[in-house]
């Protein structure tokens, strides 16, 4: 931790060298750290949305809890509208950081029905004057997510996965919050049902102001959601930069794959365009390589990137790529 | 028909199953024809029936399912009336399927070497060495690193991506006619993904056994499928070429799905997706299935359901808009619903 780094005022949320270490056993006396999330840096500004896409165990979604202190950050400072988050200041800063939970189906309650769901929040945070007042705020996030205000004595399994997920958002805005984590909100619906949910997440921005940090690992519904992206491969960050300029003019070897292997929905580009396969697979956490954990399967790879990480480097207009040899 | 160039045709399939709240309709009138040689996408939400029909091809469902009616003809030979021997025969020698999950499909305590073999020895007559070859051949094909080592390692030791590559050597090792992938890199990451479809799509080239490809998945679809099938409540909506649907779309839940999906160009516009919910199959409407979630509605889709008609482009689609236009276009004649093309 860095006490003395100081947070630009401008940023809602901003996390520096985010460092989260899972130890495990790997003998009778021997535990070896698992470094899932290893000098993650970013910032958020309010009403924003960054994207955070990689592939599983990249470590994307360990930066979203250690963000929100589900976990306990093994090093690093995380600031949430200049103020330092640690134990004792989340307490009173959870009411303005949600988060969206990938899986509808286990995320919420089956014993509770949607209004206490939602209302849950208000509960905890003391945010009602009245039981009336309880009632109506409720139904008022309701009808903000498109429930209906006769759903509100249903139980969770009564609902379809798009309709949960509306619930789970519904519970994430009640303590009207300035920052949602999103973790792959809507990688669990089907398309139609997909597109419902990412146009309600982009009214409620226009209509509140919330800031999304929005984790998934589909491409597309990513570029189409968020502002900037950033782009993570074995716990590092290997390029942030705005959504059109990253598709466009994506500098790091990884992105640069990622990017063309994404199956676009339409038969020309799809059939036409060169993939660059990446050969073999993400090393384990475990036994990280050395230096830059790309290298194994870079084609640019060389002596250097076996013996030092790359640290991001602004290549102009805010776009910041890790690597030695782009 | 079956033509001659049609390894397999399924006509006018039902599939259904039994549950305690009444009979679920998972599959109501499918038809299709797969040409050797060639990959078919079926594509569809969850619930549209796509899977159903595939497994009702293997005829693997659940105990509670069964294929109501309807014929699934493979070179000619109806084999829904086939006994349960010789389906265990056309099962891995004429036809194979992968599914979605490679962690849940191999045995944990076996290796990959004594279940790859297993299937080695149950389908094809070779004994002994010639079947560890065989395997070790197969691992090869499939892109599999150091196949002698790895066949006596048990599948924790793979990835899934390897694992999935380990389902697809089993499935060929038998060289079917057919091979039929359930979502087969749903579970799996982009990189992988992107590896395994070209790994498909390659052996596909080299084996020259058709490919029945089940996906919700309209990126994957696009990418690899010479014709395709949109599914929507257990019917086919529309039919044709992957430019015929993706590029002239003639059914409202084509146009719908295609809308909805985000776009390298929509970034900034809105997505238009289609309202509601997918529908209950339990109690399936008279008419079109559709026709609840549809925007263009009219008061026939309500009450018939739209038979198949050529469109104004030349594939094939159920929709009574669709139909609208051909009227219009003056391509075909009013004529009485279920006449078909």
């Amino acid at each position: 931790m860095n006490m003395n780094y100081k947070p630009n005022p401008e940023n809602l949320v901003e996390v520096n060298d985010l460092k989260m270490y899972f130890p495990i056993k790997t003998g009778l006396f021997s535990t070896t750290p698992l470094k899932a999330v290893d000098g993650v840096t970013f910032a958020i500004k309010p009403g924003e949305t960054l994207g955070l896409v990689g592939e599983s165990g990249c470590g994307k979604t360990t930066v979203g809890r250690a963000l929100i202190r589900l976990y306990k950050p093994t090093d690093g400072d995380v600031f949430f509208d200049g103020k330092r988050v640690d134990d004792k200041s989340i307490l009173g800063l959870r009411k303005d950081m949600q988060m969206v939970f990938q899986d509808p189906y286990s995320s919420l309650n089956p014993r509770m029905t949607v209004e206490d769901i939602i209302g849950e929040p208000l509960d905890v945070h003391h945010l009602y004057t009245s039981k009336a007042d309880r009632r109506e705020q409720i139904l008022h996030l309701m009808e903000l997510v498109g429930l209906n205000a006769e759903h509100a004595t249903r139980y969770a399994h009564e609902f379809s996965g798009g309709q949960r997920q509306r619930i789970g958002i519904a519970r994430a805005l009640a303590t009207n919050p300035r920052f949602i984590v999103c973790d792959e909100a809507v990688s669990a619906l089907d398309v139609s049902i997909q597109a419902q949910v990412i146009n309600m997440f982009e009214d409620l921005q226009k209509k509140l102001g919330v800031a999304y940090l929005f984790i998934a690992h589909d491409l597309l519904v990513v570029h189409h959601i968020s502002k900037r992206i950033a782009v993570m491969y074995l716990g590092k960050m290997v390029e942030t930069a705005d959504a059109d300029e990253l598709n466009s003019n994506p500098m790091h070897p990884y992105t640069t794959s990622l990017l063309s292997a994404v199956p676009y929905p339409d038969p020309k580009i799809a059939k036409s365009s060169k993939r660059i396969i990446l050969e073999g697979d993400v090393p384990s956490p475990l036994h990280m390589p050395s230096g830059c954990p790309f290298r194994t399967r870079c084609k640019y790879a060389t002596e250097q990137c076996a013996q030092e990480m790359p640290k991001l480097t602004d290549r102009g207009n805010g776009h910041m790529v890790a690597c030695w040899n782009k | 028909m079956a033509e001659e160039k049609n390894i397999l045709s399924v006509v006018d399939l039902h599939t259904t199953f039994a549950t305690d709240k009444g009979e679920v309709m998972a599959v109501n009138g499918v038809s299709f024809n797969l040409a050797a040689g060639k990959i078919l996408g079926i594509v569809g939400e969850s619930g549209s029936g796509k899977s159903v029909s595939a497994y009702s091809i293997m005829q693997i469902l659940e105990k509670n399912g069964s294929i109501k009616s309807g014929q699934i003809l493979y070179k000619g030979e109806d084999i829904t009336k086939w006994p349960e021997s010789r389906m265990r025969d056309f099962r891995g020698k004429c036809c194979s399927i992968i599914f979605q999950d490679p962690m849940t499909s191999l045995n944990p305590v076996f290796t990959i070497g004594f279940q790859l073999k297993e299937a080695i020895k149950l389908h094809t007559n070779r004994t002994g060495k010639e079947v560890e070859k065989r395997a070790i051949e197969m691992l090869e094909l499939v892109g599999v690193n150091e196949p002698e080592k790895r066949i006596h390692q048990y599948p924790f030791e793979f990835s899934g991506g390897m694992r999935q590559r380990v389902m697809i050597a089993m499935a060929l090792a038998c060289e079917p006619d057919i091979l039929i992938a359930d979502e087969p890199t749903t579970a799996l990451d982009v990189t992988i993904q992107a590896q395994i479809l070209e790994l498909m799509k390659d052996l596909q080239k080299k084996l020259g056994m058709a490919i029945i490809m089940v996906t919700h998945d309209l990126g994957v679809i696009a990418q690899m499928a010479d014709e395709i099938i949109v599914m929507y409540g257990g019917r086919v909506c529309e039919r044709g070429t992957a430019e015929d649907i993706f590029y002239r779309p003639c059914h409202e839940y084509t146009k719908g799905l295609l809308r909805s999906i985000p776009n390298i160009d929509s970034m900034g516009k809105r997505l238009e997706p289609i309202s509601g919910t997918p529908i209950n199959l339990l109690n399936m409407p008279k008419g079109c299935a559709f026709c609840p979630r549809c925007d263009a509605a009219m008061k026939i889709c309500l009450e018939q359901q739209p038979p198949e008609t050529r469109t104004v482009d030349g594939h094939l689609a159920s929709c009574w808009k669709a139909i609208q236009a051909e009227i219009e276009a003056g391509m075909i004649h009013v004529e009485a619903p279920g006449s078909g093309t």
